[in-house]
């Protein structure tokens, strides 16, 4: 903050920058690939339960996550335009057959291909050009998946 | 470059890391963090049909998660490629090394291993069941949950949701299978 300012900088809603959400993607993927949850190894470690280290990842972003969201609603704390934060309600939250039905088709595919979505990207951006395929097939499942939405169990 | 950032960082500064995107998302734009949703966008702008799930304004609402997504390719040159060697070998444990040999792996450098992860070998059924077939569940359970890892794991177990604790319940099931009986068949 500067002395000079004599009024808040309150940019107009609608102002977020798409700048700020790559340089926030890229700050991701240096994480993700420094902290190795884009490996492969590491997917096959964690669900041998062989190592702490994923779950370490997991967890501690979780408490983390949890402390700071309990934080933001105790103090009320708005978004950089000052709007009110909706968090997602209860009701949203409900568990359906879909979370469980979809999770466990998701967790087929992270078994087999090692990697979610944000580290499909990283991936290819560290240089492996054959992610591109595992991301193509990724968007392909989720192309599929609109197209047999109406007739899923939700 | 410290040395430090240069070694792989330990679950206890990457996780913390990774658990402060939730509170920058929502105070900067309102928003849960998630990623699965970039699939959902990239249908919508190239192919979307006649299908209703694809029928929305991508551009508005999915602006920032294509933004997100690319930054996340060069953050993964610069992590991968100038923060580390391509050929940096992933600690991980002896037990799971042994396993993943008696699987065929030989290859332990970089993220992933070269023996299944080749461009010569998509066409093999290795290649298809584990890179095609694992990328296409991976892209249609996560749109199917409303949600993938970031989405589920860390935004919505981190705002204490039922409904995330059954998706990583459900992860965990599907990955289990895939590693103790899917990736010994294929490989095996």
């Amino acid at each position: 903050m500067t002395t000079t300012e004599t009024t808040p900088v309150e940019p107009e809603a609608g102002s977020e920058s798409l700048a700020v959400y790559f340089g926030l993607g890229a700050l991701i993927a240096v994480i993700f690939m420094k902290g190795e949850v884009v490996s492969w190894f590491r997917i096959q470690e964690m669900f041998r339960f062989q190592a702490i280290h994923m779950y370490g990842v997991i967890g501690s972003a979780v408490a983390v996550g949890a402390v700071s969201i309990a934080l933001m609603k105790r103090f009320g704390v708005r978004t950089i335009r000052g709007e009110d934060i909706e968090f997602p309600a209860r009701a949203a939250a409900r568990p359906r057959p879909n979370h469980i039905l979809g999770g466990t088709l998701f967790g087929l595919g992270w078994g087999l291909v090692g990697a979610c979505p944000g580290p499909l990207f990283a991936l290819i951006g560290s240089g492996l050009p054959v992610m591109v395929v595992a991301l193509l097939g990724a968007v392909g499942g989720a192309w599929v998946y609109g197209l047999l939405r109406p007739s899923l169990p939700h | 470059m410290p040395e430090a950032v240069m070694q792989p960082w330990p679950w206890y500064v990457a996780g913390p890391l990774i658990g402060l995107i939730v509170p920058f998302v929502y105070w900067y734009g309102g928003k849960k963090w998630g990623v699965s949703s970039t699939l959902q966008h990239m249908c919508a702008a190239t192919v979307p049909g006649r299908i209703e799930y694809f029928r929305y304004d991508w551009r508005k609402k999915g602006a920032w998660h294509l933004a997100m997504a690319s930054g996340m390719v060069l953050g993964g040159f610069i992590g991968g490629r100038i923060l580390s060697g391509p050929d940096d070998v992933v600690a991980i444990s002896e037990a799971t090394r042994s396993d993943l040999a008696g699987l065929g792996i030989t290859d332990f450098t970089g993220m992933l291993p070269t023996d299944v992860f080749a461009l010569d070998a998509i066409l093999t059924v290795p290649g298809i069941v584990i890179i095609v077939l694992g990328g296409f569940l991976v892209g249609f359970g996560a749109r199917y949950a409303d949600g993938c890892t970031s989405g589920h794991a860390i935004s919505g177990l981190a705002n204490l949701q039922a409904s995330s604790l059954v998706a990583v319940i459900g992860f965990f099931l599907g990955g289990l299978i895939s590693a103790h009986v899917l990736l010994p068949l294929v490989l095996g």
